[in-house]
């Protein structure tokens, strides 16, 4: 099998995202959001996803065949990942791909969300090949991670992780504090372009020697979150009542400490292991600064940048049917049925269950 | 023949033909690992039945806790969908109640354990004219301690397991009187556990 038809279905957090694709071919990228659910309650809620999860995903299926122009007849395999992820979120699209699987007498392929991150760049039009070995940094409001990838399918090393709040998370907590709404990201984003990034020097989460020592890949973002909290505080108390809180200041010079710290490491790597490509994926990606540093200081470095479409770095079911058709096109065997979903799922852990030969 | 799916309370499949004659039936009693076992009972019940097309997915909708439910009516939805056949959205309750009328005569309550020390209770007495189990009292969320006392010597029946072989006939009762015993919403009975974030806290400094 050549091409491989499949759809992909991924629950893992607040996105119902339903995908298929032939081979490394996109042919629908199918996703609804419960964000407008979580808004009020500042971050998402896990129940609250999970509710809408099953809601969304019969409309979801439905609407990415019309797109893609199949049936489901036509599938030659089902992709759902099964962690890592809210559990009760996760479950929704485990049943339902199994439910799916076993109707249509398909192969079912359970994939890590992670590792599907980066099978998101092969999907991208026109793109060279992905080349190994390289970096990849993964930020969202889910997970911030720091991987080695040196083949997607089966080699794929996990060199640091947030030891708290995911970057994404970070700046929801930070727009709060600074009454801007929920998602923080773009918020945040608005804010800071009239500010000045270094009107407040913010800590950088685990960059003292010291914490090199022991975390040199990994990151931490709740010090950081307290060090405005406790900035904005300061400035109230010393303040009058009705002076202005600078949050342009604020914004811009919060979003470059976060920024500074996942490009540092991230580059600490690739200069640490002498891979000169870093890959980035993950909704937080959407940050234009995020963006721009990684460029400006990965090039002076001479390290190559790629960044899968925007639409393919958030969550979505392409990138885990990408990641399936690989997996077929390498030779792997189906997962069995007999798999849950796993919410703390190492990204050692490419495909779940893999059948055993008979 | 008509595939039921509930994970109320265990995961229980079951495959009957349209005249209620049970062809296979998988289940686990566990109120856990849904998400694992949902897939092997499924396609066991299809290769115990062997050859015949299905015409419809019964799925139970609860009550049930939360998490567990959604699984089996994720996995009901989906099946229907690649079979391009409907869904019968059946109360679990009514399985249950359906199971106790093969010796209950007069009024009984099935009650489900809902976490939190709460059950979830519903009266019947009988079945309708459409052999469907005769509802008396809506479902109800109660202090299991304060149990007994709701129910005020009402005969309760205490279920941990789910017949889906009863779900998909009291589906197949629904789909001859064509009535529809429940909405697609699942039976959550109550709302996400979330409160509204305040200001945010003082870290002092
Ligand atoms: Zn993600």
């Amino acid at each position: 099998m050549s091409e491989p038809l499949v759809l992909g279905i991924e629950t893992s957090c607040d996105e119902t995202g339903i995908g298929i694709v032939r081979g490394r071919t996109l042919l629908s990228n199918t996703i609804a959001s419960s964000m407008d659910e979580h808004a009020r309650f500042g971050g998402v809620v896990p129940e609250v996803a999970a509710r809408a999860h099953l809601e969304a995903l019969q409309p979801s299926i439905d609407a990415a065949l019309a797109e893609a122009g199949v049936g489901l007849d036509d599938l030659d395999a089902v992709a759902v990942t099964s962690g890592p992820g809210l559990a009760g979120a996760l479950m929704v699209g485990v049943g339902a791909a199994k439910g799916l699987a076993v109707s249509l007498d398909k192969p079912l392929y359970a994939v890590n969300h992670l590792v599907g991150h980066i099978a998101a760049d092969i999907l991208t039009p026109d793109a060279e090949p992905l080349e190994y070995p390289t970096i990849a940094l993964l930020v969202s409001g889910g997970h911030t991670s720091l991987l080695h990838v040196r083949d997607l399918t089966t080699d794929v090393e996990l060199l640091g992780e947030t030891m708290d709040d995911a970057a994404g998370e970070a700046f929801d907590k930070v727009a709060r504090l600074l009454s801007l709404p929920y998602p923080g990201g773009p918020e945040i984003d608005r804010a800071a372009i009239a500010g000045d990034p270094e009107a407040i020097r913010f800590p950088r989460g685990l960059s003292r020697a010291s914490d090199l020592a022991k975390h040199r890949y990994d990151f931490s973002f709740s010090g950081l979150k307290t060090a405005v909290a406790r900035w904005v505080e300061r400035f109230e108390a010393e303040n009058p009542a009705d002076a202005q809180l600078p949050v342009a200041d604020v914004a811009a010079s919060f979003r470059e400490a976060v920024v500074d710290v996942l490009v540092t490491k991230a580059l600490a790597a690739c200069a640490d292991l002498g891979v000169p490509r870093l890959l980035l994926g993950g909704g937080v990606i959407a940050n234009r600064r995020l963006r721009d540093v990684a460029l400006e200081r990965a090039g002076a470095a001479g390290v190559t940048v790629r960044i899968p479409p925007l639409s393919l770095c958030t969550d979505n079911g392409a990138m885990i049917a990408a990641l399936a058709a690989e997996l077929i096109a390498s030779g792997r065997r189906p997962s069995t049925l007999a798999f849950g979903a796993d919410s703390t799922l190492p990204v050692t852990e490419i495909q779940i269950a893999e059948a055993v030969p008979a | 023949m008509i595939l039921a799916v509930d994970t109320s309370l265990g995961t229980a499949v079951a495959l009957i033909d349209s005249d209620g004659t049970r062809r296979a039936e998988a289940a686990t009693a566990d109120p856990l690992g849904h998400a694992e076992v949902i897939g092997v009972l499924l396609a066991e019940v299809l290769a115990e039945a062997g050859p015949g097309d299905i015409t419809h997915v019964v799925a139970g909708m609860g009550p049930g806790p939360f998490t567990g439910l959604r699984i089996g009516i994720a996995a009901a939805r989906a099946f229907a969908l690649g079979r391009g056949i409907p869904v019968v959205a059946v109360p679990s309750h009514l399985a249950a109640a359906r199971t106790a009328l093969e010796t209950e005569t007069g009024p009984f309550a099935i009650v489900t354990d809902a976490r939190r020390r709460e059950v979830a209770i519903t009266v019947f007495d009988g079945a309708d004219a459409d052999g469907v189990p005769n509802i008396l009292t809506d479902t109800v969320l109660v202090k299991a301690v304060d149990a007994d006392a709701h129910l005020a010597g009402v005969r309760r029946i205490d279920v941990a397991a789910l017949s889906a072989v009863d779900l998909a006939r009291v589906g197949a009762r629904a789909l001859a009187a064509g009535r529809t015993l429940a909405g697609d919403e699942p039976l959550y009975m109550r709302h996400p556990d979330v409160t509204l974030p305040g200001a945010p806290k003082k870290v002092g400094s």
